[in-house]
């Protein structure tokens, strides 16, 4: 409970007096690199052969006839979109980007970094923090949009090399019964999550004190502590959003 | 000049510094000495603003920093530089862009003539071949040099140093020091150094304090301190191999 009000502090912190806006354009857009060239190949790994995946499970778990075989399309798109793509991206956003997020800042806090900046007048959490914690709100989104046509190409690959159904049953399945709020509520969903690791994350390495260890440590922390937060807030959203 | 009025401060109830006064003038190097653990480090942080103190009041020519508006605090800090223990370089950035750095916060120059300025320095410590190498492919006293460039590039009027030369080979360390004391009197700064390395304090201590569990216990020059009266400065000197053999225990 104290952590909670650190950390709600330690946002407040980033917002009151920052530098002026024109600094952090430059930092945004170098963060977004860095996060795109950092997740984009592991996320879409990951969603190609989940979505393959979730095709090949529904396929062996339809048994009666009577369930026609465009379920497999549908199936593999409806756990893509409200699920898999935000929510698995996310988690491996912060394994990858919260751990390197958590350490970046643990480091400089540990070699003074963070108070050399502070003396030469920089406030320091939003100099640092914002321009990725802003980056980590647009990029998640798109990874978890590439994400989900990923896996529904993947559940579509499964299909043809495994030969679960006839492809037109799939194109079929995948476009049946399609609930447009699915898109916008996955994107909402992993906005929320790019917010909450990457300032999780941030967080963590700011308040590091020690010395290389609690780095690790912090780096490690931030990654659970992530974990754990995109998951209740996973549960929060659909709870709110699609009731 | 700076001066420090009554300062007091403590973490979780455990007093670091108690009541301290001292005052630091321009163009020469003061030091502040004492053994591990007795609050130099929060001390100088603490007039830098890193901490803010929980008595007391610290004075840079007469302005009284934590009394002062965010807007004042950014002046004074334009005119602070601080050279850190560990150097404290940012790794993301090359040796050139690490003296940059506070003329992209504080200084509407242009950019060549930033060039010229960041030039300028880099060849004042001895390292225009260094610049475009990142901290990481440099030692540590080259770090220190350009630690001390990236302190003095905004024409500071104030230089901190937290053990300047700790870690160093003695004949580098001895570098380092001349370097800031030449450079204190060559733009005429209010120097402070805090350091437990009596080489150095022999060499270019010109105001001296002592610190012992966060009191100042004494003050005074280098031509005084092998007479100090104070026990816990005996003590501290008399661990020191060379002013033993100096005064001839
Ligand atoms: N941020 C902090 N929070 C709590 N206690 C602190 C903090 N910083 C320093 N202290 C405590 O203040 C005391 C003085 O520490 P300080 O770093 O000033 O010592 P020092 O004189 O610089 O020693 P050294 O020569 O080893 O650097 C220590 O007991 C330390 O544990
Ligand atoms: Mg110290």
């Amino acid at each position: 409970m104290r952590r909670l009000g650190e950390y709600i502090l330690f946002l407040k912190k980033m917002f009151s007096n920052r530098e002026p806006l024109t600094t952090y354009v430059r930092l945004f857009f170098q963060e977004c690199i860095n996060i795109g060239i950092n997740s984009l190949f592991l996320v879409g790994f990951v969603s190609l052969f989940v979505g393959a995946v979730i095709a090949l499970q529904m396929a062996y778990n339809i048994v009666s006839p009577l369930l026609p075989k465009y379920i497999i399309g549908l199936a593999t798109r409806e756990m893509m979109i409200l699920e898999m793509a935000p929510t698995l991206s996310a988690i491996v956003f912060a394994g990858k980007v919260g751990s390197q997020i958590a350490g970046g800042i643990g480091t400089m806090r540990i070699t003074e970094q963070i108070d050399a900046l502070e003396v030469m007048g920089i406030n320091s959490a939003s100099y640092l923090v914002l321009p990725k914690i802003l980056a980590g709100m647009t990029m998640l989104p798109l990874l978890a949009i590439l994400s989900a046509a990923l896996g529904i190409w993947g559940g579509y690959l499964a299909t043809i090399f495994g030969n679960l159904s006839p492809t037109e049953d799939y194109i079929y399945g995948i476009q049946n019964t399609f609930v447009p709020f699915e898109v916008p509520f996955a994107i909402i969903k992993a906005f929320v999550f790019g917010f909450i690791v990457t300032s999780i994350s941030a967080f963590k390495g700011y308040n590091v004190k020690g010395g290389a260890l609690e780095v690790g440590k912090a780096s490690t922390d931030a990654v659970t502590a992530s974990c754990i937060a995109i998951l209740a807030a996973d549960f929060i959203l659909a709870d709110t959003l699609l009731s | 000049m700076i001066e420090i009025k009554n300062v007091g401060k403590s973490f979780q109830g455990k007093e670091v510094l108690m009541d301290i006064s001292a005052t630091f003038e321009k163009g020469k190097t003061n030091m502040i000495i004492g053994a591990s653990g007795t609050g130099k480090s929060v001390l100088l942080k603490t007039i830098v603003g890193l901490f803010s103190p929980d008595k007391g009041s610290v004075l840079y020519d007469g302005r009284d920093f934590h009394r002062s508006s965010i807007k004042e605090q950014k002046i004074i800090r334009g005119e602070i530089g601080m050279l850190f223990q560990g150097s404290a370089l940012f790794d993301s950035l090359t040796v050139a862009e690490n003296v940059r750095f506070p003329l992209n916060i504080h200084s509407d120059l242009s950019e060549s003539e930033k060039d010229d300025k960041v030039n300028f320095y880099l060849k004042r410590v001895g390292l225009e071949n260094a610049a475009h190498k990142m901290p990481s492919e440099i030692s540590g006293g080259m770090q220190k040099r350009v630690g001390i460039a990236r302190a003095i590039v905004m024409n500071s009027q104030y230089l901190f140093c937290d053990e300047p030369n700790s870690g160093l080979d003695p004949q580098t360390a001895w570098m380092i020091d001349q370097l800031i004391h030449e450079i204190t009197q060559e733009y005429n700064l209010t120097t402070v150094i805090v350091s437990h390395d009596m080489n150095s304090v022999m060499e270019i201590g010109e105001y001296i304090m002592f610190m012992y569990r966060g009191l100042k216990i004494w003050e005074g020059t280098k031509d005084e301190i092998l007479d100090a009266e104070p026990k816990e400065l005996q003590d501290f000197l008399f661990s020191n191999k060379l002013v033993r053999t100096f005064k001839g225990i």
